[in-house]
């Protein structure tokens, strides 16, 4: 209804005959794109020996990326639990074990930087901030090489220990992702209204007690949509897995990719499985924005430890865009970064609050 | 109350990471190794390569190819029959740390013998001695060497040494394209982006035998990689052991076998002659 | 250290097809999702379906992935090569794949943006008589823009970070964690001084465009 009518008026007669033309002229274009790539992995673009518009040219080349047999092993069983199904299961082993240690990760490292001493608030932050200003690349790489760093600097002979791929990916994902995390936390708690701790004190309660009982368990409940949407960057890094041979979906899809030499279909069945987990993962953190929204009596509005893109301000009214709700999280993975980055005004901690953060990959 | 139900579920959720962690990796096209097979008897394990076709790749199950082939004729040799052989997959980069941490008892896994590796572990053989070659795409007749490779494009997996050996060693002024691993880098060459792929001509003659038709070996070999079985350091006794295995299977014609079996279909020339040994330390 | 920084050369050189990659890709995502954004809240339903579809598939899309269809499917498969030399052509198809993937981030962002602007603003303009598009170029862009400079440097700051994923995915591009990698692997300095210095190297570009974006978006706030 509205969503779609807030930025034009109900076309008339001349504005449908243009809609109309827009919609052909993207047909067209689309029509193009799709035919360049379909040729393209046929095989029958730029070496074909047929005039284009031939039958032969368009008929499927058994050379090509789309003959049947290219993706004849995603049929087979064997293909699924030899490859798929083991490679989905380290994905998800790296991407769970690396949520939790990042969750700790990110309270741990969160309430340190709103410590009242500053021999652990300045460490916490000097530890966040470095953690989410490099590439998760370079810490996985950097875990990799931990055996050499040990024999140089410790003379410890190298094979004394040695780091595992899937060590080395949950090391990297924990600590970027929990340092963004950290920064979530923070947010969260600095957007529950000071009252609350002060009311809490003048109970009698400790700062821990306050911290752990008022403070953190309102900062997670409001935090909840930011915290799923980072787990979903941190799902589609543990990608980067690949690169080590870390055996997970993507790297199980190269080897059937090598095996079956039909990488076109390995990938674009390797996006599908990709594409639906998260955007599974990602309705949730939608339902659970919702749920919480719905609950109206969270103290610690998400919209005030968010500034910038907030969504839409109770009784303001914003514009609803198509397919989103109004209070969607909306920006997926720099859902996190609004959230994090605009301190709320009542933050009482000097700290740089705009570090480098960043989606990862 | 709800700040105890967050901390114990916290709680619960590592204690999950850990039980999770505990399980380890998945074998993806593995056997599952690790496990005995419960036949009671001793059981010897191999690592191989799982992504290397003609030498070790894995077949939805068993890895199977030339190192696999050679491997098993040793076991058999050292008394464990082909059931009593549990598959591990060793990538390059964990070879010697599985030999130290005794998770492997042997590796044939395209596993050059050289003296910083020789520090660590012990080797037996070598059972092939390979050498640096190029494949082109079939219908290529221009390179014949590592001089005609001038000017062209050469694809080289990430982390390996081979086309430095071109480029800089033999002073050749080649371009580069650097790529994740060799099934990228033959996708490359197929496609004609690249030129040549050059690496060990055991390797490339593998990914050659999958498609025979549509790549050329230039068998124009160069330098040596000899290929020996890894071993915990200080297994003189087995190390001797094997090296009579390797002998006898070059002598009864099992390798040259072995070896036709992996890379008849395609132009590679391989080396027919028993590999001279060394001696075991 | 010294063994570091003896060879400073090749860091400097890492980094400078890392800043590149980064503002180029920069640039090209910026445009891209604009006219993502666009399409996204246009009258067209077919433009709007498109719009959707390209963004929820390939932000849910490993760049990894996305990187390496761009490095085997559409260089090498398609055969379309941008440059002469293999080095800028890898840089460019490293460059697209960036963008491509980078640009959902500042469509999302902007999409969030727009969701701040006040209903009764569009309706006036409305009223006025202004069209789709001169609502779009004149009241809402610059304000949604406006909005959401605090995000859109957040993804400028992760595209900086994930300009590395472009070193290994089929394309090779010799930025700096590759070269960080080659030494590594070289053995030419001490793992941990290496590691330390291109962990340097990041935080000097990412580190200041943090605060400089955190001060941009409170200079130009949209006050409500």
């Amino acid at each position: 209804m509205s969503a779609q009518t807030v930025l034009f008026d109900v076309p008339g007669p001349r504005a449908r005959v243009r809609n109309t033309l827009y919609t052909v002229l993207t047909v067209f274009l689309a029509l193009i794109g799709t035919a360049v790539l379909y040729l393209g992995f046929n095989r029958t673009l730029s070496e074909r020996e047929s005039p284009l518009f031939s039958a032969q040219t368009w008929a499927v080349n058994p050379q090509g990326q789309w003959a049947a047999d290219k993706w004849e092993p995603f049929l087979r069983p064997d293909t699924w639990t030899g490859y798929v199904i083991p490679g989905l299961q380290n994905t998800l082993t790296a991407a769970l074990t690396a949520s939790v240690l990042a969750v700790v990760f990110g309270l741990v490292f969160g309430v340190g930087r709103l410590s009242e001493h500053w021999w652990i608030r300045v460490p916490s932050g000097a530890i966040v901030e470095f953690f989410r200003g490099i590439p998760l690349l370079m810490l996985i790489f950097f875990t990799m090489a931990l055996p050499i760093v040990a024999w140089q600097l410790f003379d410890i002979p190298t094979g004394t220990f040695q780091v595992s791929a899937l060590v080395a990916v949950v090391t990297g994902l924990t600590l970027y992702n929990g340092s963004v995390l950290a920064e979530v936390f923070r947010a969260g708690i600095n957007a529950v209204p000071p009252g609350q701790g002060e009311a809490a004190q003048s109970i009698g309660m400790t700062r821990t007690q306050t911290l752990w009982t008022i403070l953190i368990p309102q900062a997670v409940t409001s935090m909840m949509p930011a915290i799923v949407a980072q787990l979903v960057v941190l799902l589609k890094d543990s990608a980067l897995g690949y690169i080590i041979a870390f055996p997970e979906l993507l790297r199980s899809f190269t080897l059937i990719a090598t095996r079956e030499s039909n990488v076109i279909p390995a990938a674009i069945i390797c996006a599908l499985i990709y594409i639906v987990i998260n955007v599974s993962l990602s309705r949730v953190a939608i339902w659970l924005e919702r749920r919480n929204s719905g609950r109206g009596r969270s103290s610690a509005r998400p919209a005030a430890a968010n500034g910038a893109p907030a969504p839409v301000r109770e009784g303001a009214g914003g514009l609803p865009t198509p397919s989103g709700t109004a209070a969607e999280p909306g920006v997926g993975d720099t859902a996190t970064e609004s959230r994090t980055e605009e301190e709320p005004g009542d933050g009482d901690d000097p700290g740089p609050g705009k570090g480098p953060g960043g989606s990862g990959t | 109350m709800r700040a105890r139900r967050i901390n114990s579920a916290l709680g619960g959720a590592a204690v999950l990471a850990l039980a999770l962690t505990a399980c380890g990796t998945a074998d993806v096209g593995g056997t599952g190794s690790g496990d005995d097979n419960g036949d009671g008897g001793d059981t010897i394990t191999i690592g191989v390569k799982y992504d290397q076709p003609g030498l070790g790749l894995d077949e939805g199950g068993t890895p199977v190819g030339f190192d696999v082939d050679v491997a098993t004729y040793i076991a058999e040799e050292l008394g464990y029959s082909a059931d009593q052989i549990e598959w591990t997959e060793a990538a390059s980069a964990n070879r010697e740390s599985f030999l130290q941490q005794g998770t492997v008892d042997m590796i044939a896994a395209t596993y050059s013998i050289t003296d910083e590796r020789r520090d660590v572990v012990d080797f037996a053989g070598p059972y092939y001695v390979a050498q640096q070659d190029i494949l082109t795409q079939a219908g290529d007749s221009d390179i014949n060497g590592p001089d005609d490779l001038e000017g062209k494009v050469l694809c080289s997996a990430s982390g390996s040494r081979s086309a430095h050996n071109i480029t800089e060693d033999m002073g050749i002024d080649a371009e580069l394209r650097e790529a994740g691993n060799y099934s990228e880098c033959l996708e490359l060459l197929n496609n004609g982006t690249v030129d040549a792929v050059t690496t060990d001509n055991t390797i490339l003659a593998g990914f050659a035998a999958q498609n025979p038709d549509d790549f050329r070996m230039v068998n124009n070999p160069f330098g040596e990689e000899r290929y020996g079985v890894g071993l915990p350091a200080g297994s003189t006794e087995r190390c001797e052991e094997i090296n009579e295995a390797i002998t006898k299977m070059w002598e009864d014609g099992s390798a040259t076998e072995y070896l036709n079996s992996a890379f008849g279909e395609t132009d590679f020339a391989f080396e027919e002659s028993t590999p001279e040994l060394d001696a075991c330390a | 250290m010294e063994a570091f920084l003896s060879n400073i050369d090749r860091v400097v050189d890492g980094f400078s097809w890392t800043v590149r990659l980064t503002l180029f890709s920069a640039l090209f995502s910026f445009i891209l999702g604009i006219l993502l954004t666009a399409m996204r809240v246009s009258p067209v339903p077919l433009l709007r379906g498109l719009s959707t579809t390209y963004v929820e598939g390939v932000r849910n899309t490993p760049l990894t992935l996305v990187l390496l269809f761009c490095g085997l499917g559409l260089n090498s498969a398609l055969g379309l090569s941008l440059a002469d030399s293999v080095a800028l052509d890898v840089f460019w198809w490293g460059v697209i794949g960036l963008s491509a993937y980078t640009a959902c981030f500042v469509s999302e962002s902007l999409r969030s943006g727009i969701n701040t602007i006040p209903l009764g603003q569009v309706e006036a303009a409305r009223s006025l008589g202004l069209t789709f598009t001169q609502n779009l170029r004149l009241i809402v862009i610059p304000q949604a823009l406006r909005t959401v400079v605090g995000p859109l440097g957040s993804v400028l700051i992760a595209l900086t970070k994930n300009t590395t994923v472009a070193s290994v995915a089929g394309l090779g591009v010799q930025e700096a964690s590759r070269e960080m990698k080659l030494m590594f692997d070289q053995g030419v300095a001490p793992v941990l001084p290496t590691f330390v210095g291109f962990a340097i190297g990041f935080l000097i570009l990412t580190l200041p465009m943090g605060y400089f974006f955190g001060w941009l978006s409170k200079r130009v706030a949209v006050v409500r």
